[in-house]
């Protein structure tokens, strides 16, 4: 199939409604209102809602509204937006509805910026609202997964019946690349358990449970879920890690410039690879304790001042020093500056991450 | 011997939760007859709120999404705009309305979404235990505002029919109240109607239901009716604020 | 192996953008690897506009130019704020017509063109970006003039389509500003 010219914001709509997108509920915010902005002028040409909401909680809770009914449905904002939506994110978790949440993650904390960043790792990925509950959380690195991921999260969303993040920043949103848009095939889902749709019995979209023993047995239900996506649905790509002395955890745009960066050290000698998680829950550990057995040295690089790094600690092979370089606020490293600290950590002076 | 009175279909057989004297009761067996009467059990969907009514889907034998605190209205609208065919209803008190959900109520009004929204005004804040409420008269005592609302520190009571009428979006509002067997007529006249323009297509309706909570105002039954006709009919007085239902075409 | 990093900047209204995009849409109908990626927000109004684009034929890295192997600079402050991070033996396209100052390196190749003016004279001052890319594309050789048309053609609207032998025209017109 032909590939397309096409901004990452707007590769996520038009995957979104090749997956099958029913309804869309958002607000505008920077850096992603192309994604809105196509929808609102390619939904109704297929017969499609979108609909403009008054703010970001009213999105999300049209967005909760609507999946109980086992459409397709999506929002999309960027960090600041996130953080308003997290109230209705929890309810969906809790209530255990299939939809799809667009982070085009901007600087912070606060306002902040419109630069990209990668600060919103643990709220995406720990969680975010009150309650325990997790999101899908999945991570492109460029115009292609933009696309591709959309429609993979409309897939695991009904798969699991829980909220899926999409988590992009600012660069991923803006760029352009050529993208090759599949047809996806969509299983039909059961619907059973939803609303609005005549089944001869009240179903009822929930997330309160009143009495603590089966709030209890929810929540650890909801466990058993998380398990068997950790099981199920770690994605990762590896990149000259075969021979490495040293690898590098990156995901999203910050992996693209850690791809640069490996190549400029492999042309210098240097064996250094890198492990790009695609899915940040589940996270992608034992590929990391693997690869940290035999190097016994990580480096990771966030737009963040240390968020990932975390996880990728206590993923790592005992013993192991996992180092740390980060930018934030909308700076993003260059490929030369990586090398650097990857010379500077193999020659034993580089800073382990407390 | 001859039936003259049933339980609703599509009530369930379940005792009401609800203080004695409490008006839900009253406004959600109104809600019920009607669904049977307009015959829209299998496509109709409540939504719950935050507050005395979160377990309305304890009573009603029809599908129903439990809404966060305020968001009842955004949450009716994703149902109604995934399903359109879906009668959608939202259940909702005056703290869950008029205070934390005054963005969503207002601006689901001014969309003209084609739902029916029924709003229990009974002046303070009930699950949580007596709080004062938006609507919350002035003087009257609630338990955050233990001298009495005080108009300049608290500003005065919000009047959700009067406050929805100037939006161009809205097509039915009427205020009633359920203090005796006339007015819980003409309760279910206005319920019925504002079901009824959904079914028509003819966009946002809301009936606000001045009714008694006797267990938070601290008073008898018999005494929370009188209060409902001595106090708050003068600040909320009864009527239609906005009918539209003869103008509007059934589009939506 | 090609593997092509440019830096294009100017102010707002030069069609900093679409030039960008029209490279990497031409590169694209090559079969090529390629990213585009703008500055955005607040500093795009009013002040400079710069994207970044790289043709390659391998997997294309980070899309953010540190070392770019060719600056366009179509204003002063783009010359000042990009000339410095050229790769060694790389290429400078710089509009004389904008630009009164000489740049400082000597260790790249340098081409003071005069593109504002010869679009002047053309008839049409929009269409110096065209001008700018067909010089690029002949300095460089990234891709070909019929691909540039090509990527034209279907960015811009039908109602456009007019105007694409007076781009078609402009692009050669670059090609013969490198000699």
């Amino acid at each position: 199939m032909a590939k397309e010219f096409i901004k990452g914001n707007e590769a996520i709509g038009k995957a979104a409604i090749l997956a099958g997108l029913d309804c869309y509920f958002g607000y505008p915010i920077t850096p992603q209102s192309e994604l809105p902005e196509y929808l609102a002028a390619e939904m109704p040409k297929v017969g499609k809602t979108f609909l403009q909401a008054e703010s970001e909680v009213a999105a999300i809770n049209m967005v909760y509204g609507a999946a109980g009914t086992g459409i397709r449905v999506m929002t999309s904002s960027s960090s600041p937006g996130v953080s308003l939506k997290l109230e209705g994110i929890s309810y969906i978790a809790g209530a255990e509805l299939p939809c799809v949440v667009v982070n085009v993650q901007r600087g912070g904390p606060g306002l902040g910026n419109i630069a990209p960043e990668q600060g919103d790792y643990f709220q995406a990925t720990k969680g975010g609202g009150h309650g325990n509950y997790r999101l899908i959380v999945l991570a492109p690195d460029s115009g292609q997964e933009m696309a591709d991921f959309t429609m993979l999260a409309f897939d695991l969303a009904e798969k699991y019946r829980n909220p899926v993040m999409l988590l992009a920043d600012g660069y991923l949103g803006q760029m352009k690349e050529a993208v090759e848009f599949k047809k996806p095939e969509r299983k039909t889902p059961a619907n059973d358990w939803t609303i609005g749709n005549k089944l001869g019995k009240a179903n009822v979209i929930t997330s309160i449970d009143i009495e603590p023993e089966k709030l209890e047995k929810h929540n650890l239900n909801l466990l058993a879920k998380y398990n068997k996506i950790k099981e199920n649905e770690v994605r990762f790509e590896e990149f000259m890690t075969d021979d490495c002395e040293l690898f590098v955890v990156a995901y999203g745009i910050t992996s693209r410039v850690v791809r640069s960066a490996v190549e400029l050290a492999r042309e210098k000698g240097i064996k250094v690879g890198m492990l790009r998680p695609q899915t940040l829950f589940p996270f992608p550990k034992d590929i990391i304790n693997k690869l940290s057995e035999k190097t016994k040295k990580v480096l990771v690089c966030e737009l963040s001042t240390g968020q990932m790094v975390e996880d990728v600690q206590l993923s790592s092979a005992p013993g192991t020093d996992v180092y740390f370089y980060g930018r934030c606020g909308g700076m993003v490293p260059t490929d030369i500056e990586l090398v650097e600290q990857i010379e500077k950590i193999l020659e034993g002076k580089g800073e382990i991450f407390k | 011997m001859k039936t003259v009175y049933e339980r609703p279909k599509c009530l369930k057989d379940r005792h009401f939760h609800y203080c004695p004297g409490c008006g839900h009761g009253v406004i959600h067996k109104l809600i019920a007859e009607i669904i049977d009467e307009l015959g829209i059990q299998d496509r109709t969907v409540g939504v719950a709120p935050v507050g005395c009514a979160v377990f309305a889907y304890w009573y009603y034998d029809v599908d129903f999404s439990q809404a966060a605190h305020g968001r009842a209205p955004a949450v009716a609208t994703g149902i109604k705009r995934a399903k359109p065919d879906s009668i959608v209803f939202s259940y909702q008190g005056d703290g869950d309305l008029a205070a934390i959900g005054t963005a969503e109520i207002i601006h689901a009004a001014n969309r003209g979404e084609n739902i029916t929204v029924i709003f229990v005004n009974n002046a303070i804040y009930g699950m949580t235990g007596g709080q004062m409420a938006p609507t919350t008269l002035v003087g009257q005592k609630a338990s955050t505002a233990p001298y009495g609302r005080n108009p300049e520190n608290e500003g005065y009571p919000i009047k959700v029919c009067e406050l929805l009428s100037t939006l161009r979006g809205t097509t039915y509002l009427e205020r009633t109240a359920i203090t005796t067997p006339g007015s819980i007529i003409q309760t279910k006249k206005a319920i019925k109607k504002a079901f009824q323009n959904q079914l028509d297509g003819k966009g946002f309706s809301l009936v606000e239901v001045l009714s008694q909570c006797p267990t938070n105002w601290g008073m008898k039954p018999t005494d929370g009716t009188k209060f409902i006709k001595e106090q708050m009919m003068p600040v909320f007085p009864l009527g239609v604020y906005k009918d539209l239902s003869d103008e509007k075409g059934g589009s939506k | 192996m090609i593997n092509e990093k440019v830096i294009m900047a100017g102010f707002g209204g030069q069609g900093i953008m679409l030039m960008g995009q029209v490279l990497a849409y031409a590169g694209m109908l090559e079969d090529k690897e390629i990213s585009w990626i703008p500055s955005y927000g607040p500093e795009m109004r009013g002040g400079t506009a710069n994207c970044n684009v790289i043709v390659s034929e391998r997997k294309i890295g980070s899309p953010v130019i540190s070392i770019p192997d060719t600056l366009i600079a179509m204003n002063r402050p783009s010359m000042e704020k990009f000339e410095e991070s050229i790769e060694k033996d790389g290429i400078l396209i710089y509009n004389s017509s904008l630009i009164d100052i000489k740049p400082k390196r000597d260790d790249i190749k340098v081409y003071a063109l005069d593109i504002s003016n010869t679009a002047k004279d053309m008839g049409n001052t929009k269409i110096a970006n065209m001008i700018a890319l067909g010089s690029y594309i002949k300095a460089t050789g990234v891709v070909s003039k019929d691909s540039v048309m090509n990527a034209l053609k279907k960015m811009l609207p039908e109602r456009h389509h007019d105007k694409l032998p007076l781009n078609e025209k402009a692009l050669e017109k670059g090609m013969e500003l490198i000699s």
